[in-house]
This record gives structure tokens, C-alpha cells and sequence, in this order.
């Protein structure tokens, strides 16, 4: 006997007591109160503007801003308008907040690592490290650095002297290269160096796989890269004209030149973050049973193939979803820049704030700034854990 | 002369401590013949795991010699890498790389050890996964396979160098009794091959079957060792008589 | 039969070269090969030159005397002087200054709350009770105007006190929104689930300095006209919303790795949704989590140095307030700020510490 298979009933039961009723109502509750509590926040401030005369609407984009900007990486006189102003503010934070995070995992992969070192001297220093920058806020260091750098450097007119480097409360001044045509095809030969150096590694692979022989994958690209490179600058004409820093009556003139504000606000968030991205990187290798280490080890691998294909691939995805977090740490922690005086975009938010009263729509504005930098990284994130995910059943 | 030649595994008055006053291995002295198959067995914490861990170093011992098709294991780096070559190794825990399939953890070691080209490794891989008659999952992850399977993968992997010696810590005690039978099968046609073996379990029945000889291990120390029928049928010593008595009681 | 042979057992004896002591230590961890030795000889230089620099500097020619001239002396090294001077300002901010014992005594009995939730033996139900009535004499302590205290003002509140208020608070009131969102986020009710993932992702994805010029800009702007709340409410209302969003990620976390058979094993005892959460999954979720609730009371702890740029006076604000007028103590600022990263550093690591001793306990109980 045999029951022939059929769809199950369309109709879901609508009654009072059913499950999918009772979902649907705590729904429209919750939408509701939602819904209630905005729009009295709303009309509130709505409102409250109208009585104090408060504006709203974002039109003062357009007008001149009034203020001058300390740092820039494109001309800004006051006259220029607000949108500007912001733009400079936004790109001030991912300058700093880009540089901050290649720096941050440099050292604090170094001091992870460091923490498995044979030279138990290292292995001290580096828990020292962590402990002890990690447990201070943030923003107090900032403050501290702040302060060696404004208060305990020599005044500019007295400016230390390293080489054509000058240290000053007015910052650090150093020797630029001049940008020459020449320059050109040194980037050119980078680029190129970096076409030929992914072939050579696609070669070097697909011989690996046909004869088992090893070639470097690491050392020979660096070598093709920086070859080309330094090849294409000869042919370029070697242009090495530098602009130097000289010392003249009330500073120091020319040359490229770091504030202290940005140097200060670069080396308390990297010093910081370094101390989070030591921890991840030490919890990454260590949660890699020990058991893998063995058996690569029977297999007869040597050290470097037992980091670089069984230990390492593990690692990784552990410690990628916390490095990130790490990073966006660093970018949103690099708002506290407004402490010092850094034109972040917050700190330009704050000042066209208080020029405009339009509160809402500045703060609104620094809000879409760091929501879109995460939720981008985020999508990313998430995307990279899909993909990368230990199939398990 | 000649039975110097022979011995493809030799344990010298080797004793090995852990940390300064935990005695492990004391004063072992064990010759293996090429070819020969033998069971480690006795209670736990003897020191059987550490014995065989030794004989690819990945346990170093603090005295006497332990020389292994003729290299004396030292702190040499080229010995250790000339050994680990020739000695496959299998386990309690399976130890597969999760993040490689199941052909990837098979061609690893042939290719940046044995520098094989990709496609012979391949078709190595793969007659060593029919050898345990799993070929058909050689795409999958680890993870994937269930514990029996993902054993016999760890017995592929192993005999992927061709190795000369093959060792086994427990290889089946992770495991449903379903799942033992379909490992012990495929290690039982291993040893009807002719490899040398090395083999920590307490499978009595494996051990009549194809063991050369029983080793008993106690203390740290080879109690006694005797073909299996011998050892089973006529304990020598009062340690193996309890012992055969737990074990075999019920 | 052969005669049974009586097993005997070699000695154990101690191994022929020593492996543990100083001695070995030294050799395996600072001299074990030649980039070791290199490497212990050129660290352990710079050690050795730099570190009895700052002791000279900070202890062997440093001053405490609460003079600025014995300072500005030649060769005198730190001036702690700044602190035996400024301390009761930099802790107590501008609390009025005969009044400072009432801050003191908040403080001890709320750092003592703390210690005593962090002590296995008081966990009972009586600790909610505890939690309420010092609560309540830290208020009553700090705001005055009963049983005889005058009246303090909140803007006048500053210091240690503020900082430990509103990490403790902003933790407490968090929790129960944190909760609900955590669930909410994990509900099959499409509605729910899309409101609380918004709330935890916009305030993740935003900085905490943008929620407090919210607090502090917006916040007047969205109430009724005529409703005033003080600054110090508002700025905690942000610092507890902002908190809930990073704790209901902390609580999922746990919710996540319940294993399903719980929440079956409760519905088919005939529990409820709300008597299963709360009986039977949360209690388990969450302390499986301690550790991470841990380690964002430090964060937070840490983050309530933010509230200095909306103008309240928490340590690094009262310091600032204590020294920022004052030309004579002005140059001797890097001495404050070590005081008082000296103190977060002593909360901060003792906490540490407690969160990696808990996480040994969870692990301990998950093995069992
Ligand atoms: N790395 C180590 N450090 C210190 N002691 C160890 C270490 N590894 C093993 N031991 C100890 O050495 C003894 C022998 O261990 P071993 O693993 O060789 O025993 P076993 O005979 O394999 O036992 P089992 O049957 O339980 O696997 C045990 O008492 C164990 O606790
Ligand atoms: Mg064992």
C-alpha cells in the first residue's frame, strides 16, 4: 500500500492562538512602538529647531567655510566651500588611518610571532608590550605624544639636526625627492617588475607541479619588482634631485614635512593597535592543534613548508575576521584626532558644527563616513569567510 | 656482521626522561628485523607512544643509540630529514590538514618532499587511496569523512613516501567498532605486503593475526616479548599475566 | 608450563643532564644557538642602558616635594611633585574641596561591589539587593541634599569617581538591552531580526566620539520643549546604548554556541520561548561568555576617557583642568599623565587578569 505523494496544504492557519498569527502581531507591535518613538523624536526636533530658529538641510555644503585647515593634501584657503572642507577632512582620516593600519600589522605580527621566540628575552619584551599598551586608553596616549612632541622637541628656530632631517615642535622636515618625468618610468618599471613577477611565479609553480622542483616564490619576485624598478628610474636619467630642508630665520624651509598632530595621532593609534594585533596574531598560531605540527613533522616537511603550508593556511583564517576588527578599530579610534587638533573629518565636522548649528546634519555626515568604511569591510569580511570556511559536514 | 645489516630498527640501552625526574623509556634495547611485524602493547602511560614517537624523532631520547636503516638518530638535521622520509607514521588522532582535501593532504609530502612532479603524485595519491578504498573521495575535506574513513586517508598519507617503516600509535582507538574492522582490514593487507611495522594497539585479534612478535611494555620498560601465540598462550612474566587477564576478561 | 617470571622494575633515576633550574633555563631560552646569544646580548644592551636611565630619572633624582622652584632645579629628574600638589584635584575633579571624602567613600564602596560581583562565593541573589543599595549610597553619597550632605551639583562631579560611574553603569544598564537585541537577532520574526541587526551594526560601524556629540548636541534637540537632561544622563544614555550594541554581539556569540539539543530538550519539556531562553539557554550562554563581558568592561572602561571632548572631567579631564591654568605645574604635565596611566593601567590589568583567570575557569567546566 502506498501513498502517493502530494503538497502540503497551502493555507497556513490564521486563528488567534497560531504561531504564525502570534509573530505577525508582536511584529506590528514592534514596528509600531518603533516606528512611534522616531516619529516623537522627530516632530520634537522639528519642532525645537523652529522655535530656536535652527536651519536644517545640508545647502551650507556650498558656502565658504571660513576656516583654514592645517594639513592637507590639496590646497584649502577659507574661502573654499564646506564640501571641500569635508573631502579634505576624509581623506586626512584615510591617510592616517591606511598608514596606521600598514604599520600596525607590521609590528604587531612581529611582536605575536615574538611571543614564540627561542630568546626568552624576546618573549618578555613582547608581553610587556602588549600589557602595557594595551591596558592604557587610547586617547591618553594620543595626549602623551601629543605632548613629547609639542612640548619636549626643541622650538623650530632651534630645530634638532639629523642629517637633512630636522625634528622640531613644528614637526619632523626631511629631504623629498623632486617629481621629474624621469620618475615615470620608474613607476613603470614597478609596474612591470609586477606583471613579470606574477609570471614567474605562475611559471615557477606550474614547473614546481611538473618536476618537483622549488624555486623561491618570494625572494626572486621582490627581486624581479625592485629590479625593474631601479631599472626603469636609470633609464628614466636617474633623476635624484631632492628637495632639502634648510634651516631659515623663523623655520624650517622646504623638503617634505610631517605635523606633529599627524605623527602624533599615527604613532598612538599604530602603538596601540600593535598591542590587539600581537594578541590575535599569538592566538591565531597557537589555535592550530599541535597535532598538525607533528604530523607535518612526520610527513617530513621542513620548518618553512610546515609554516607555509599547513600551519600558516590555518592560522590565517583565524586571525583575518579579528584583524580586521582591529583595523576598523584603528580607523574609527582615529576620530579621537579631534582631541589634538588633527583635521580629521570629525575634528572639520566638529568646527563647521559649531559655525553652523546644523548639528544634526554634520554629525549625520561623520556617521555615513565611518558606516560606509565598515559595512564595505564588513560585506567583505563576510564574503571572505564563506569563501575560505573549513568544509566540515 | 650480517645481523647488524638486518636490523632495520635498532634500540640501544636508550632511556629518555621528561623533564629532569620523570624516567620514560628506561634502558630499551630492541632489534627490529627488516620486514618484521611487530605490536606494542600494555597499560597506559608505559611509554609506548613515546617508544615509537622516538624512532622519528619526534621525541628525542637523552641517552644510548637508536639507529634507524643504518643513520643514527642525533640532533643532525640531515638524519632527521633522511628519516622522516623513509618512516610513515598514523596517528590516534588522524591528524589530516583540514583546510587540504583529502588529495591535497596525499600529494603534500610526494611533492615538496619527495619533489614529484604534480601529476605522478597525483596518480601515486590515488592508487594509495584505492589501496584503502576510499578513491572515490578524494575531493572532499577531511572533515567531511567519517572517523574510519578519515583514518584510512591518514594510512594513504602515510604510505604516499613509499615509506620503508611504518608506524602506528593507536590507530583504531578513536573509533566505532564498525570502523575498526574496515582500518584493520586495509592495515592487515598492508602487512601481508611486507613492510615493517610498528604497531601500538591493544586489537588482540590483529596482533595473532599478523604481529611477528608482541612487545609488553611496563614502567617504561620491554617486560616481555614473545611471538603472539607464545605471549598470549604462555605469559612469561606476572606483569603480562594481569595484564592479558584485564584485557581479555571479558 | 614454564615458571612465571616476577617483573622486576628498573629504578627510575634522575636524567644525566639537568634540564630544569636556572642554569638550563638560561642556556635553552638566552644562549640556546649563536642568533640567540646575538640577539640576547644586543636586547638585553639596550635593557641594561635605557632602564637605569628612567629609574635615575624617575626615582634617584626625582622630587616629591609640592614645590615648583625644587623642580625647575638643576638636574632634578621627574617632578612628582606636580601630583603630591594636584592629586585631589586630578582624582576628585572640581568636586568641592572639604567635600571630597563623600567621592572617596563612593568610590571604595563602589570598587568594593565590583570586586565582591567578581568573587564566585557572592554569587547569590542577595548580591542584586547589594548592587541596589550601593547604588543608591553612591548617589546619595555623591549628589548629597539628604541626611545633612549639601547638595553637589553634577557638573562638578569629576575625576576617578565619574570614570568608575559610568563604565559600572553604562555595564549594568546595558545588559538587559543587550540581551533582547541578542535574542532578537537570533528570532525567526523577520521584522524583530531586521531591527536589531540595523541597531548592532550602525553603532558598530560609527565611533563612540560620534555617539557622544549626539548625546550632547542632538539629544536637547529631540526632547519635548521645556525637558532639560542633564549632561551627565545623556552623555550615559549614548555611552549604554553604544555599549549594548558591542554586549548583545558578546551574548550572541554564546547564544550561537549552544548546541541545539538544549532548546529542543526545554520545548519538549513544554517551556515557553521566554522560559527556555531565560531558564535554560541564557544562563548557560552566558557564562560561557563571562570572559568576553570581561573584556568589554576594560574597553569600556578605557572608552570613558572620551567623554574629556564632550566636556566632562574624568581623569584625563580633571587633569587637564588641574594643570592647563596653572603655569607654574604646566611644564610638568608628562608627569601627570604617567599618574594617572598609572591607574588605569592598574584597573585595566587587574581586570585582565580576572578575565584570563575566568576564561581557565569556563574552559575547566566545558572539559568536565
Ligand atoms: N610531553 C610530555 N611531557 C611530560 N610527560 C609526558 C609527555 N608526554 C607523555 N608524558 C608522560 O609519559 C608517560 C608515557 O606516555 P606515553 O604517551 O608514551 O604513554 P602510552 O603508553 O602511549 O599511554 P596510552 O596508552 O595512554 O597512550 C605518561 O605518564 C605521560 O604522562
Ligand atoms: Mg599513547
Amino acid at each position: 500500500m502506498s501513498v502517493a505523494p502530494r503538497t502540503p496544504p497551502a493555507k497556513r492557519d490564521w486563528s488567534w492562538r497560531s504561531q504564525a498569527f502570534r509573530g505577525l502581531l508582536y511584529q506590528i507591535i514592534a514596528v509600531v512602538i518603533i516606528g512611534g518613538v522616531a516619529w516623537w523624536l522627530a516632530t520634537n526636533t522639528a519642532e525645537n529647531m523652529r522655535v530656536r530658529g535652527i536651519k536644517s538641510g545640508f545647502d551650507f555644503l556650498t558656502q565658504p567655510a571660513g576656516f583654514d585647515i592645517g594639513e592637507s593634501l590639496s590646497k584649502f584657503d577659507s574661502n573654499d566651500p564646506y564640501w571641500k572642507a569635508f573631502l579634505i577632512g576624509v581623506s586626512n582620516t584615510l591617510r592616517v588611518a591606511i598608514l596606521g593600519i600598514i604599520l600596525t600589522t607590521i609590528l604587531g605580527t612581529l611582536i605575536g610571532v615574538g611571543r614564540f621566540s627561542r630568546n626568552g628575552l624576546v618573549r618578555g619584551l613582547c608581553q610587556a608590550y602588549v600589557e602595557l599598551f594595551r591596558n592604557v586608553p587610547v586617547l591618553l596616549q594620543l595626549l602623551m605624544w601629543y605632548l613629547l612632541f609639542t612640548e619636549f622637541l626643541p622650538d623650530v628656530t632651534e630645530a634638532k639636526r639629523i642629517g637633512d632631517i630636522y625634528l622640531s615642535k613644528g614637526g619632523i622636515t626631511f629631504p623629498k625627492p623632486i617629481w621629474e618625468t624621469g620618475h615615470l618610468f620608474g613607476v613603470a618599471g614597478l609596474l612591470a617588475g609586477c606583471v613579470v613577477a606574477w609570471f614567474y611565479r605562475r611559471w615557477a609553480r606550474s614547473k614546481f607541479e611538473a618536476t618537483g622542483q622549488v624555486r623561491s616564490m618570494f625572494w626572486v619576485p621582490v627581486a624581479i619588482v625592485f629590479a625593474l624598478g631601479v631599472l626603469g628610474w636609470l633609464v628614466g636619467g636617474a633623476p635624484s634631485q631632492f628637495a632639502v630642508p634648510a634651516k631659515g630665520e623663523f623655520a624650517v624651509e622646504g623638503g617634505g614635512a610631517l605635523t606633529p598632530e599627524f605623527m602624533a595621532v599615527l604613532l598612538g593609534l599604530t602603538l596601540y593597535t600593535a598591542a590587539f594585533v600581537a594578541e590575535v596574531v599569538r592566538s591565531g598560531i597557537s589555535s592550530v592543534a599541535r597535532g598538525q605540527s607533528e604530523a607535518a613533522q612526520a610527513l617530513g616537511l621542513s620548518k618553512g613548508q610546515e609554516m607555509q603550508q599547513v600551519l600558516l593556511p590555518q592560522a590565517l583564517r583565524v586571525i583575518i575576521p579579528p584583524m580586521t576588527n582591529q583595523f576598523l578599530n584603528l580607523t574609527k579610534n582615529s576620530s579621537l584626532a579631534v582631541a589634538i587638533g588633527y583635521p580629521d573629518v570629525v575634528s572639520i565636522s566638529n568646527t563647521a558644527l559649531n559655525q553652523t548649528g546644523r548639528a544634526v546634519e554634520c554629525i549625520a555626515l561623520i556617521m555615513l563616513v565611518y558606516l560606509t568604511t565598515s559595512l564595505l569591510t564588513s560585506f567583505f569580511m563576510n564574503w571572505y569567510n564563506a569563501k575560505s570556511a573549513i568544509k566540515e559536514r | 656482521m650480517n645481523e647488524a645489516t638486518d636490523n632495520i630498527i635498532v634500540f640501544d640501552k636508550v632511556n629518555k626522561w621528561y623533564g629532569n625526574n620523570f624516567h620514560v623509556l628506561r634502558d630499551i634495547n630492541l632489534n627490529v628485523r627488516r620486514g618484521e611485524r611487530i605490536v606494542v602493547c600494555g597499560p597506559s602511560g608505559s611509554g609506548k607512544s613515546t617508544l615509537i614517537r622516538c624512532i622519528n624523532r619526534l621525541e628525542e631520547h637523552q641517552e644510548g643509540h637508536l639507529i634507524v636503516d643504518g643513520t643514527e638518530l642525533t640532533d643532525d638535521v640531515k638524519a632527521i630529514d633522511k628519516i622522516r622520509k623513509e618512516v610513515g607514521m598514523v596517528f590516534q588522532q588522524f591528524n589530516l590538514f583540514p583546510h587540504l582535501t583529502v588529495l591535497e593532504n596525499l600529494t603534500l609530502s610526494p611533492m615538496y618532499v619527495g619533489k614529484m612532479p604534480k601529476k605522478e603524485a597525483e596518480e601515486k595519491a590515488m592508487t594509495q587511496l584505492k589501496r584503502v578504498r576510499i578513491a572515490e573521495q578524494a575531493g572532499k575535506y577531511p572533515l567531511q569523512l567519517s572517523g574510519g574513513q578519515q583514518q584510512r586517508v591518514a594510512i594513504a598519507r602515510a604510505l604516499c613516501l613509499t615509506p620503508k617503516i611504518m608506524l602506528f600509535d593507536e590507530p583504531t582507538s578513536a573509533l566505532d567498532p564498525e570502523m575498526i574492522k574496515e582500518v584493520l582490514d586495509v592495515m592487515v593487507e598492508m602487512a601481508n605486503q611486507g613492510i615493517t611495522m610498528i604497531c601500538v594497539t591493544h586489537e588482540m585479534g590483529f596482533a595473532k593475526a599478523v604481529a611477528d612478535r608482541v612487545i609488553f611494555m611496563d614502567q617504561g620498560q620491554i617486560v616481555e616479548q614473545n611471538t603472539p601465540h607464545e605471549f598470549f598462550n604462555n605469559p612469561q612474566t606476572d606483569r603480562s599475566k594481569d595484564f592479558l587477564s584485564k584485557i581479555l576478561g571479558h | 608450563m614454564a615458571e612465571t617470571i616476577i617483573f622486576q622494575s628498573l629504578p627510575a633515576r634522575p636524567a644525566p643532564v639537568n634540564t630544569e633550574g636556572l642554569v638550563p633555563w638560561v642556556k635553552n631560552n638566552l644562549f640556546a644557538n649563536w642568533q640567540s646569544t646575538l640577539t640576547t646580548l644586543i636586547v638585553g644592551g639596550l635593557l641594561l642602558f635605557y632602564i637605569p636611565q628612567f629609574i635615575n630619572w624617575a626615582v634617584l633624582t626625582a622630587t616629591t616635594v609640592p614645590n615648583a622652584d625644587a623642580c625647575r632645579a638643576e638636574g632634578v629628574g621627574a617632578c612628582w611633585g606636580v601630583i603630591t600638589e594636584k592629586y585631589r584635584l586630578i582624582i576628585f575633579g572640581r568636586y568641592p574641596f572639604e567635600e571630597q571624602w563623600r567621592p572617596l567613600v563612593a568610590t571604595i564602596l563602589m570598587v568594593a561591589l565590583l570586586v565582591m560581583s567578581c568573587t564566585r562565593m557572592f554569587w547569590k541573589k542577595w548580591l542584586v539587593a547589594v548592587w541596589i543599595v550601593v547604588l543608591a549610597a553612591f548617589f546619595i553619597l555623591m549628589y548629597g541634599g539628604m541626611f545633612g550632605l549639601t547638595e553637589v551639583q553634577t557638573d562638578r562631579w569629576g575625576g576617578l569617581p565619574l570614570t568608575i560611574m559610568l563604565a559600572t553603569l553604562s555595564i549594568v544598564l546595558c545588559f538587559p538591552i543587550a540581551i533582547c537585541v541578542a535574542l532578537g537577532r537570533r528570532s525567526n520574526l523577520p521584522a524583530i531580526r531586521t531591527f536589531c541587526t540595523i541597531y548592532v551594526e550602525l553603532i558598530r560601524g560609527v565611533p563612540l566620539i560620534s555617539v557622544l556629540f549626539m548625546a550632547s548636541f542632538m539629544f536637547p534637540l529631540f526632547m519635548p520643549a521645556g525637558v532639560t537632561i542633564d549632561v551627565l544622563i545623556r552623555v550615559l544614555v549614548g555611552v549604554t546604548l553604544f555599549a549594548a550594541a558591542y554586549m548583545a554581539e558578546v551574548i550572541r556569540g554564546g547564544l550561537q554556541a549552544m548546541p541545539k539539543g538544549q532548546a529542543e530538550a526545554a520545548a519538549s519539556l513544554g517551556l515557553s520561548y521566554w522560559q527556555t531562553q531565560f531558564k535554560i539557554i541564557l544562563p548557560q550562554a552566558l557564562a560561557m561568555v563571562v570572559p568576553g563581558i570581561m573584556n568589554n568592561f576594560i574597553g569600556l572602561f578605557k572608552d570613558t576617557s572620551l567623554v574629556y571632548i564632550v566636556s566632562l572631567y574624568e581623569l584625563t579631564g580633571s587633569l587637564g583642568l588641574a594643570l592647563n591654568s596653572d603655569a607654574d605645574w604646566r611644564p610638568y604635565k608628562l608627569e601627570g599623565y604617567l599618574f594617572i596611566v598609572a591607574i588605569y593601567f592598574a584597573f585595566c590589568f587587574a581586570m585582565s587578569r580576572y578575565s584570563l583567570w575566568i576564561e581557565k575557569q569556563v574552559n575547566k567546566s566545558k572539559l568536565r
